[in-house]
């Protein structure tokens, strides 16, 4: 047994008491320039591009024109207002990874008032008969996996990710009777335009951006200022302690969702009649899982949401930019993203918890030669 | 009865790239990690097998079918490999959230293998691998010549065989094997597992690694035999990634149940082809759209009946999803 | 003597809580060592890195003589060191066969009939009884307990730690527990004992060896040691139990229990037909060996368990404690609180029931009210004004009232909870275990403000697990057994031996109501 003779360990992890502000920022800032650092390896490796031109022609993908900047803008509210139907679910400690299906099933209620409704109702009404269907359907999707999760414990990660597809098989099925004997399903109600928005200092989708503006705050404070913020909050840390204060966990935890998935409903609407004018399997384009990404890194609060919605934004639109400026194409946005995701996740270790070397321990090293 | 076969034919194909996907997933859930990297990694399997399979083929004047095999398992297993070295890195060294992180995976699996596969595709809508179909996609000699039975039963490439082979020894390996019993003790209770000497990181870095590959290898299966050695821009190995995420449940943790699973999955896929026929009538395309969420309205009944039984031998593993830190309090 | 284990200047600190300084400690071979102290005395954290749980920032430890370094618990056992913890380190789903084969050396054949077999001879050495193919989820503590020890046991541990062993046990399962370890020492293997129960320091040990508040104090030889010594030792100065108990004026009934049972969702009768009375300005001390109902039964009259038809609580608000009663089953804790039932409970479990962990005093203060008013927002203000004025009065020791009270230690932690309960001005309040795990001054602090709210009319529930302060503190005790009211005592009366009695052996006929 004397032969066991290991040495103390290299490196050993210890939790941090409470970082510094100083020390997040520090840590994900530098966490980015890593990650730039690694695309720009890539990028030059794969296409032997020099990278700094690349990241300006990528900068120019956002704010070259001013029309480019308002479509970065129109995608960035569309992650941002994913991110904040998820954050009261999160917060609960609720892993919603449905909002893909929830902004589809959303969506699909609209479009489809707005085909066979369109011409029956007048237009104030139309849009209220949109914006209800599509809330109520998203709340829906998001009751049915918290019912069983509040009544049976049922794994909601598992039984989210499922309502996504059951949501896509509906809206293929809806596009397929949509489109009827056309190849493709083009812009809805075409001729007439009845549904769609209005334009709002030259675009349609500046109401989407109005509304998630005022969603931004309303959600900040709905989870910091109000009871239903607060119930919130204890549910996610305990559920024991929330029964002891009183709170009906399986009350909130429906609740919860239904807001959670109406939101996404909400999304689905503004959508269809902000951004597309149509429906179809691609309409939440992904979004619904980037935005798990965005809501978990600001750890629920949505004006980090919207900065980090922004930087995905802008890799995205940057990424497409090199696409065709290059001749690349822009999967190169899914890498680069990936990349970034990838290093902001890892540097939360470095926030959380400190590593000591062993060399920085004194007086140890005279004791191991035995 | 010739559009039933037709049926079997093409389930039990289909069943077999979520098999190889779901038992991946099995092995690195068995460790407590929940890696919803799967259509990621088969992805980067997939494309990897597929690339080094078009690049061989078309560079080389003699091209084997042996070497092609062997060039493409190497190159799919390292490809999905390193995929959950990422992701164990980052979970379990760096202890990211495992959620984020593997849907961080599928995005970036995605990217590199569309990516790259723009310019194996260089303008072309599709691009091939014939020879390594071929050695993929051939029949056993003789037995598959057996008539219809021959078809069903032997009228496949040797990975679906393989597919049930690695079913049938994960479950002696988790079951019977020591390594399989401390395995499933760090997904169960890794504080457990620790204080009987077992180094918890080390098993979850090797399962999800190990997982990983097994996964790919869905992804090389699907590239280089289903599709006829086709690659092309389409996103449907995403779809079949969250089907083996799907399946992983279904089978409540047992790799023999994937087997049945599997196919039975590829029966409900394919329902709305062949159904019809076999009863003879037709039914509209959008009908045939509904059908498809069959395989994942049959999870989520699991899913509920499995959480309503309350039984402890088929719920997912108790530390699933969770970081494991020893000095934690 | 021949020392199997030295410790040498061990520390260990978690970020800025020192749970070891400076501990240097002997264990000999062939001996029984107790490991005396109280709760948060860092006991657990020093043997923890002898078992390789955790790693001490300095110091260094001797196995058998020779300097050693201990990473994991894998290290441990190959120094023939294991180490039986008070949560339990087993397998749920994993037979027990199973959970002894869990991570043993990969050079023999795996086979589990094998390890069977040569479990089943260490029980046969020991008299364990075991069912190796039960499931670790269907057993019991004690057989749970077994099992550690059986796994310890098959690995060839030299050495022995068992934290806390016998804080699960009835008192006869202690025994059998003592025989066994006995047995273990005549075989010539090391036991430690982690306990803060002098009696089974005294009753079991070699040698006592005592550490405070992270420090080592010293060790003596049994034989020397007297339980006055020992607890002089322990906590630092002789403690005289001099609690006050102010004579009750004029009790009027507050709560009337009666054919109260609760049947856990296991299907396990927890209690059963539970009668008794609790009269404001008294303290109706709750004695039982812990998990005989106790939680249950304050949680059942709090709105937090299911209780079986038949079962009623009623409540009487009225001063003179005639007026309507008030039935509380039925109501969850917002309606029993909106009824107007002025009732608090500081449960067993702070952080994971009473308090948020994450949150500061102010969100902790809140949990109470928080949907009080008609309002869609909070209310902040109040709440914060309470905590400043909590901070103020019980002298919490905190950076802020914002700081997340899990980072407060121990007894500031409690200070919130009871504040926070007492802050309602209550008519009945219910504490179970209010003074564990804290030292000796907040544990008086707490008795104080029971006292007060005695005299303020308040009838006060105490669940404890320390005879002497029940038998100090209490006007009267009622002893739970078995999930059954086993007789109510008067505390100034009772002695220790018939509450102990009472605790242990079911009276016949079940309720005894004096």
């Amino acid at each position: 047994m004397s032969d066991l003779q290991v040495r103390e360990p290299f490196v050993r992890i210890v939790k941090r008491d409470q970082a510094p502000l100083s020390k997040h920022i520090s840590v994900r800032a530098l966490a980015i320039l890593l990650a730039l650092v690694l695309d720009a390896l890539f990028i030059f490796f794969v296409t032997g591009l020099n990278p700094f031109s690349v990241y300006f022609v990528m900068f120019k993908g956002t704010f070259g024109t001013a029309t480019r900047f308002s479509w970065a803008m129109r995608d960035l509210v569309t992650l941002l207002l994913i991110g904040i139907a998820l954050a009261p679910a999160f917060k609960m400690k609720f892993w919603n990874i449905g909002a893909e299906g929830q902004v589809l099933m959303g969506g699909l209620l609209t479009a489809l008032v707005m085909v066979y409704w369109g011409e029956k109702l007048p237009g104030p009404v139309l849009y209220l008969v949109m914006l209800l269907t599509s809330i109520a359907v998203g709340a829906i999707w998001g009751l049915i996996p918290a019912f069983f999760k509040a009544k049976w414990k049922t794994n909601e990660t598992l039984f989210t990710l499922m309502m996504n597809y059951v949501a896509t098989s509906f809206v293929a099925c809806a596009v397929n009777i949509l489109r009827g004997q056309a190849s493709s399903l083009g812009k809805l109600n075409m001729a007439t335009q009845i549904g769609w928005f209005p334009k709002l200092f030259g675009q349609r989708y500046n109401i989407n951006i109005l509304v998630v503006l005022i969603l931004t705050f309303l959600m900040f404070f709905y989870l910091k200022y109000t009871k239903h913020g607060f119930e919130i909050s204890v549910v996610g840390e305990s559920e024991n302690t929330a029964r002891y204060a009183g709170i009906n966990v399986g009350m909130v935890i429906m609740r919860t969702m239904a807001i959670s998935g109406a939101i996404c409903g909400l999304c689905g609407f503004l959508l269809v009649c902000g951004r597309d004018q149509t429906i179809s399997t691609n309409t939440a384009g992904g979004n619904g899982f980037t935005a798990i990404i965005v809501a978990w890194l600001a750890k629920f609060n949505t004006f980090y949401m919207a900065l980090i919605a922004f930087l995905l934004i802008f890799l995205q639109k940057g990424a497409g930019e090199i696409a065709s400026a290059y001749g690349l194409n822009d999967f190169a946005a899914s890498i680069i993203t990936g990349v970034i995701l990838f290093c902001i996740l890892g540097s939360e270790f470095f926030i959380n918890y400190r590593l000591i070397f062993r060399s920085s321990k004194e007086g140890k090293n005279d004791g191991e030669r035995g | 009865m010739s559009s039933l076969i037709a049926w079997i034919l093409r389930a039990i194909p289909f069943g077999t790239i979520i098999m190889y996907g779901a038992m991946g997933e099995i092995v690195t859930e068995k460790s407590g990690n929940l890696n919803l990297g799967v259509p990621g990694i088969m992805y980067l399997g997939g494309f990897a097998g597929f690339a080094s399979a078009f690049l061989y083929e078309n560079n080389t004047s003699n091209p084997s079918k042996l070497v092609c095999i062997l060039l493409s398992l190497v190159c799919c297993l390292i490809a999905s490999v390193l995929g959950g070295l990422i992701f164990s890195f980052l979970t379990i060294t760096l202890r990211a959230n495992q959620n984020v992180t593997g849907l961080a995976l599928t995005t970036f699996g995605m990217g590199v293998a569309n990516f790259f596969g723009v310019f194996i595709l260089n303008g072309k809508s599709y691009s091939a691998a014939p020879l390594a179909n071929s050695a993929y996609s051939a029949k056993m000699p003789g037995l598959s010549d057996l008539g219809v039975a021959g078809d069903i039963l032997f009228g496949y490439g040797f990975l679906v065989y393989l597919a049930i082979v690695i079913a049938v020894l994960l479950h002696i390996f988790l079951n019977k094997t020591r390594v399989g019993l401390n395995l499933r003790a760090v997904g169960e209770n890794p504080a457990t597992a620790d204080a009987a000497g077992i180094n918890v990181t080390r098993y979850k870095y090797i399962a999800t690694c190990v997982g990983a590959g097994l996964s790919g290898v869905g992804g090389l299966y699907y590239v280089l035999d289903y599709n006829s050695g086709i690659w092309a821009t389409t996103g449907q190995i995403e779809a079949l990634g969250w089907l083996a995420v799907a399946l992983v449940i279904f089978t409540t943790w047992r790799p023999l149940n994937a087997i049945w699973g599997a196919y039975l999955f590829g029966v409900l896929y394919w329902l709305y082809q062949f159904l019809p026929s076999l009863l003879g009538f037709t039914v509209a395309s959008y009908v045939t759209d509904l059908i498809q969420m069959v395989p994942y309205v049959v999870t989520i009944i699991v899913l509920i009946v499995t959480s309503l039984r309350k039984k402890k031998e088929n719920q997912p593993p108790a530390h699933l999803g969770l970081a494991y830190f020893r000095e934690e309090r | 003597m021949e020392c199997a284990i030295s410790l040498k200047h061990i520390t260990k600190t978690f970020g800025s809580v020192v749970a070891n300084k400076d501990v240097s400690l002997d264990i000999y071979k062939g001996e029984i060592l107790s490991l005396l102290g109280e709760n948060g005395s860092g006991k657990t954290t020093l043997l923890n890195m002898i078992a390789g749980i955790y790693y001490p920032d300095s110091g260094e430890v001797f196995v058998n003589g020779k300097p050693v370094e201990i990473r994991s618990p894998r290290d441990a056992y190959q120094l023939g060191i294991g180490m039986i913890h008070q949560h339990f380190k087993l397998v749920d789903v994993f037979s027990a066969t199973e959970n002894i084969a869990l991570g043993l050396d990969a050079k023999e054949k795996f086979d589990l009939k094998q390890v069977r077999k040569k479990a089943q001879e260490i029980c046969d050495k020991y008299q364990f009884d075991m069912d190796f193919d039960q499931k670790v989820y269907a057993m019991s503590v004690s057989q749970k307990q077994t099992l550690e020890i059986i796994k310890v046991l098959y690995r060839g541990a030299d050495i022995l730690i068992l934290d806390e062993p016998t804080a699960v046990l009835t008192p006869q399962e202690t025994e059998k527990l003592f025989q066994v370890i006995r047995n273990m020492r005549a075989d010539g293997k090391s036991v430690v004992i982690i306990t803060h129960k002098l009696h089974e320091v005294l009753a079991i040990s070699d040698r006592v060896s005592i550490l405070r508040k992270g420090e080592y104090v010293g060790t003596v030889e049994t034989k020397d040691a007297t339980e006055s010594l020992l607890t002089e030792m322990m906590v630092g100065k002789k403690v005289e139990l001099n609690i006050d108990r102010p004579i009750p004026q004029n009790p009027v009934k507050r709560l009337e229990i009666r054919n109260l049972s609760v049947t856990s969702p296991e299907g396990v009768r927890v209690l059963s037909d539970i009668n008794f009375d609790a009269f404001g300005g008294e303290i109706l001390g709750i004695a039982g060996v812990s998990g005989n109902g106790q939680k249950e039964l304050l949680e059942a009259i709090a709105g937090l368990q299911t209780v079986e038809s038949g079962g009623s609580v009623k409540y009487y608000n009225s001063e003179d404690g005639q007026g309507p009663a008030m039935e509380v089953i039925g109501k969850n804790p917002r309606v029993i609180r909106n009824a107007g039932i002025h009732m608090s409970f500081v449960p067993e479990d702070r952080l994971g029931m009473g308090l948020v962990g994450s949150m500061g005093m102010t969100g902790n203060m809140m949990l109470k009210s928080y949907d009080s008013g008609k309002a869609l927002f909070l209310d902040q203000k109040s709440p914060k004004n309470l905590a400043e004025r909590i901070k103020e009065e019980l002298e919490v020791v905190t950076p802020g009232i914002n700081t997340p009270v899990s980072r407060l230690s121990g007894g500031n932690v409690q200070k919130v909870l009871v504040g926070r309960e007492i802050a309602d001005a209550p008519m009945v309040l219910m504490t179970a275990y209010a003074v564990r795990g804290l030292d000796i001054n907040t544990s008086y602090a707490i008795y104080d403000l029971l006292n007060q709210q005695k005299k303020k009319g308040v009838a006060v529930i105490y669940v404890g697990e320390d005879l002497d302060v029940l038998l100090a503190l209490c006007d009267k005790i009622m002893v739970l057994c078995a999930g059954r009211v086993n007789g109510i005592v008067d505390g100034r009366t009772a002695t220790k031996e018939q509450v102990g009695l009472l605790m242990t052996k079911l009276q016949e006929g079940g309720n005894k109501n004096e």
